[in-house]
């Protein structure tokens, strides 16, 4: 069957969208992504759809779904390289990719991604020097 | 009046069929000279009603006609399916009103992006929706 490939560096998850998606394509790489997320045990997950010339409601909301679903998984998700004219045209559908983080870049995406795994790091860290004992 | 200067149709019977939708009116609305902007409007509003036509309209066509009016050009799309029909046009016309668990937007976002939008359905018998957008 047709898969978009998922490619791993380091702790992170790259995906690039290169085809006209199909419904189904759509709804296996959302499976695929979250089995990788566990397996690989990835920290995030960088999309880009720079290729992509138009997000209609239904690839907008499974970008929003993998979004949610590795946030669940403990992973950050940032979707890069929407072309203008389709961004134009989400915003006016009604879409607003609530929860999606966005970059206009891979680049930038990157940097994202290690920045927000990095503060979450540290308040982890913050809350656990804190955490039990406080009151002693 | 508009004239129709040459027209198509294509069958929107399944996913495979929404993105060969896709695909046609791309390449329509590159000939009829639209910006990249309203071409990406078009083929999106193309997308999210085809996608009905195979959702809930059980399958259908699609006609693509080349429109001329004096010097204006434009494009119109109409979707037919034998479905059964919407029982409340007001209501799925409304953001967010969804009887399949989606986001809703498709015949509100369509609508937006799009010049001229008409829904005509008769219970039992099928939805025809006529969309037409000219170049600006």
């Amino acid at each position: 069957m047709e898969r978009i490939p998922i490619l791993r560096m380091g702790n992170y998850l790259l995906v690039t969208i290169q085809v006209d998606m199909h419904d189904r394509l759509a709804m296996q790489l959302q499976e695929d992504l979250t089995t990788r997320i566990a397996k690989d045990q990835a920290r995030g997950v960088l999309i880009d759809i720079s290729a992509l010339d138009i997000v209609d409601s239904f690839i907008g909301r499974m970008l929003a779904d993998i979004a949610g679903m590795s946030r669940v998984l403990d992973a950050q998700t940032v979707v890069v390289g929407m072309q203008p004219a389709v961004a134009i045209t989400l915003v006016e559908l009604g879409l607003s990719l609530h929860g999606v983080r966005t970059a206009l870049d891979v680049e930038r995406g990157m940097k994202l991604l290690e920045q927000s795994i990095d503060d979450q790091t540290f308040a982890t860290r913050a809350h656990e020097d804190d955490g039990p004992g406080g009151e002693s | 009046m508009d004239q129709v200067e040459r027209a198509d149709a294509l069958p929107v019977r399944g996913e495979i069929d929404v993105v060969l939708v896709r695909q046609t009116v791309r390449t329509w609305s590159v000939q009829q000279g639209f910006t990249l902007v309203d071409q990406t409007k078009m083929v999106t509003a193309a997308s999210e009603i085809a996608r009905n036509t195979v959702l809930y309209g059980r399958g259908g066509t699609v006609r693509i006609e080349a429109l001329v009016e004096g010097v204006r050009k434009g494009l119109r799309l109409v979707f037919e399916d034998q479905g059964p029909g919407i029982p409340d046009v007001d209501l799925a016309m409304r953001d967010g009103y969804s009887t399949k668990n989606s986001l809703g937007l498709g015949l509100p976002g369509a609508r937006r992006l799009m010049d001229d939008f008409a829904l005509a359905s008769e219970l039992g018998h099928g939805t025809t929706i006529t969309m037409k957008k000219w170049k600006r």
